[in-house]
């Protein structure tokens, strides 16, 4: 994957990755922000032009202050689009990233292609209450966000050394930065009142989710369901939240199946 | 140098295995572990010490806010105060303070701290922290990263509704005002002196010098550790060209005097032991929700708070370990004495923050050592800044005439 840089309109550089031709593609990250290692990304670019900005306070991307709630994250979503001259691109979005990617889809319905939603944050059932992602110990977070929690530990900390004391600092830093941003949507409680919205979305819809996530459990698969009832439904046995990561194959072909 | 006798009221009845049962003291501690009718007396347990004190002649009584919190019963400080505001007439009510961020609108902050200056005759010490990320954050649901822009809103439309003789509509982010008008006002004018509790945030240091605010550094780690926070805040005083009078910065101390150093261990180690073991158990996910302190304050200070584990510092604590660490101040009048001085000297600052009431201390022992410290250690400290003597641009300053309620209730003076 290569990258570039953008201004968006609003003033916010964002660096986004792209590659590959054809349909335009615009993939929005979850709450953690890309990984060191996004092979899912390539996979996509064999087939379609994608292209994955980072939101300002991840990787490289700066404007943090200019993104303060719902609203403004679903209009940054639509002015990188405008940035990067999409038309009808598809947007695919994975957790905190599917949150926003239905925000737009509800705000600008006939401006896009299709719409993915991989494992969406954005909905509150309180009889299933999802994880406090902003409590969550480091150790623990791999515990809640993988199938597979030795291998999620890994792929998270992408092999940094954190005896490295300016290794453990950079890396401390980071995430703070990005779950300071990612807390504007999401914390205490991550529902900003989408549901009342979703009556406006048109695009078709997948959802794809793991089977063994914790932190969005089965009853929100049901919700959405009854929220967006033609959308279709695909499930990943073998992942849990970070279904990209853990089963990329699997996601890909979920994804370009319904996109065609 | 000036004294006030602050209670932080913690819950007395923790059971013993309190730590491996429960994974903090703050948040999410189990409500069934509090009982309301021994909070009753709790309550008034707490509230007679605070009066006991101002009668002994400290110069202020001191109460703070927390919530949801098993060492800190006061989610409202101002409803202690309001109590204290009857029952005294001498000490200074230092409310430190009121997480001002956290009221909708913070207008209620204007008229409450207003009420209390005008109830306790003009004696009021307004604190505005931003509070710590248990309380704001995880108790109290404010979205991190936007604290401490609601924060400045909050401030500036308290200041405006004080200070401002005419109604006035303010459009802020957060609040939307169409008539400010503080009804009461306070006393004090323009308006009462103002304390900000901060954790040695850089950001925090340039707002009270922005405003000639006073800086209250409240840790428990004691004054050793201490000493480092301070020097930066008295750097950043010289760099911005102001005056260094020490009572421009407060510490907090926690303190235990006897007769004896040897007594001071065998009455009170139980209890601040149980303070440290029991009420600082706080699980570390509470301790700092992301977005809370800015990227600026995190890299001047990360590794520290990344490799220093406090929870297991404080389990493995001993009473000399406590003592001789400087995290107490513990001992005979003339050690407590020595050791004062050395922490007023060392961190320069003219208000102490003393905390006599640690954990599950009786009553008993609460008063003895509160008594021997007013007696016997707080008159030879008094003169420690000739240079600074009557700088009271920290200090209330109450009307002479006002009325002094509790000649009739009996409150009676120190037996």
């Amino acid at each position: 994957m290569n990258f570039r840089w953008i201004e968006t309109a609003r003033g916010a550089k964002v660096r986004v990755f792209e590659g590959g031709r054809g349909t335009p593609l615009l993939f929005l990250h979850g709450a953690g922000g890309l990984l060191a290692e996004n092979p899912f990304l390539e996979q996509l670019a064999q087939r379609y032009h994608v292209l994955s900005p980072e939101l300002p306070g991840y990787g490289e991307s700066t404007g943090e202050t200019l993104l303060e709630d719902m609203l403004d994250f679903a209009l940054h979503g639509w002015d990188v689009a405008e940035a990067l001259q999409l038309e009808k691109p598809h947007v695919v979005g994975h957790s905190m990233g599917g949150m926003i990617a239905a925000e737009m889809a509800c705000l600008a319905p006939r401006d896009l292609g299709k719409l993915v939603l991989a494992a969406p944050l954005g909905l509150w059932i309180p009889a299933a209450p999802v994880p406090d992602l902003f409590a969550l110990l480091p150790h623990e977070a791999a515990q809640v966000l993988f199938h597979e929690p030795a291998r999620g530990t890994a792929l998270l900390t992408g092999g940094l050394d954190f005896r490295n004391l300016e290794a453990l600092r950079d890396f401390y830093i980071g995430n703070v930065k990005r779950l300071g941003m990612a807390g504007k949507i999401l914390f205490p409680i991550p529902n900003r009142r989408l549901a009342k919205r979703l009556y406006r979305l048109r695009a078709e819809t997948l959802l794809v989710v793991g089977r063994s996530d914790r932190l969005v459990p089965a009853a929100y698969v049901t919700r959405w369901q009854e929220l967006i009832p033609r959308a279709q439904l695909a499930w990943l046995d073998a992942a849990g939240h970070m279904l990209p990561y853990e089963e990329p194959e699997a996601f890909v072909g979920a994804v370009s199946h319904f996109l065609g | 140098m000036k004294f006030t006798w602050f209670n932080l009221m913690p819950w007395p009845f923790l059971p013993d295995d309190f730590r491996q049962r429960h994974r903090s003291v703050w948040v999410d501690i189990p409500n069934t572990l509090y009982d309301p009718r021994r909070g009753h007396f709790v309550y008034h347990q707490y509230m007679d010490q605070l009066e006991y004190a101002d009668r002994l002649g400290f110069d202020g009584i001191g109460v703070n806010e927390h919530h949801q919190n098993g060492y800190g019963l006061m989610p409202s400080p101002n409803l202690i105060a309001a109590g204290l505001a009857r029952r005294t007439s001498r000490a200074a009510i230092a409310v430190i303070g009121n997480s001002i961020a956290l009221y909708n609108p913070p207008i209620r902050v204007a008229e409450e701290f207003a009420m209390l200056d005008v109830i306790s005759g003009g004696r009021l010490l307004a604190g505005f922290p931003v509070g710590t990320s248990m309380d704001t954050n995880y108790c109290y649901g404010q979205i991190p990263a936007l604290t401490r822009d609601k924060y400045a809103e909050a401030h500036e439309l308290i200041m405006r509704a004080w200070t401002e003789d005419e109604v006035f509509a303010f459009d802020g982010k957060y609040n939307q005002l169409r008539y400010v008008n503080c009804w009461p006002k306070p006393i004090q004018k323009p308006h009462p002196p103002i304390y900000i509790p901060g954790g040695g945030s850089i950001e925090t240091w340039d707002f009270c010098l922005d405003h000639d605010y006073n800086y209250s550094y409240l840790s428990f780690g004691g004054y050793l550790r201490g000493r480092a926070l301070l020097q930066g805040y008295w750097d950043r005083v010289a760099a911005r060209g102001k005056d260094e009078s020490p009572y421009r910065a407060a510490f907090a101390q926690i303190i235990a005097v006897a007769d004896t150093d040897a007594d001071a261990e065998k009455l009170y180690a139980e209890h601040i032991l149980y303070f440290f073991n029991r009420c600082l158990h706080v699980y570390p996910g509470f301790a700092d929700a992301p977005g809370y302190r800015t990227v600026k304050t995190i890299q001047s200070g990360a590794l520290s708070q990344l490799t220093e584990d406090m929870q297991r510092v404080f389990t493995k604590l001993t009473w000399k370990d406590l003592v001789e660490g400087g995290y107490i101040i513990a001992g005979s009048p003339e050690t407590v004495r020595q050791r004062m001085e050395e922490m007023i000297r060392g961190l320069r600052i003219g208000h102490v923050f003393c905390l006599f009431h640690n954990g599950n201390m009786p009553d008993e022992k609460t008063r003895h050592s509160t008594r021997l410290f007013a007696e016997r250690v707080m008159p030879h400290l008094r003169d420690l800044w000739p240079e600074w003597k009557g700088d009271d641009r920290w200090w209330c300053k109450p009307m002479e005439e006002r009325l002094r309620p509790e000649a009739s209730l009996g409150g009676g003076t120190p037996s």
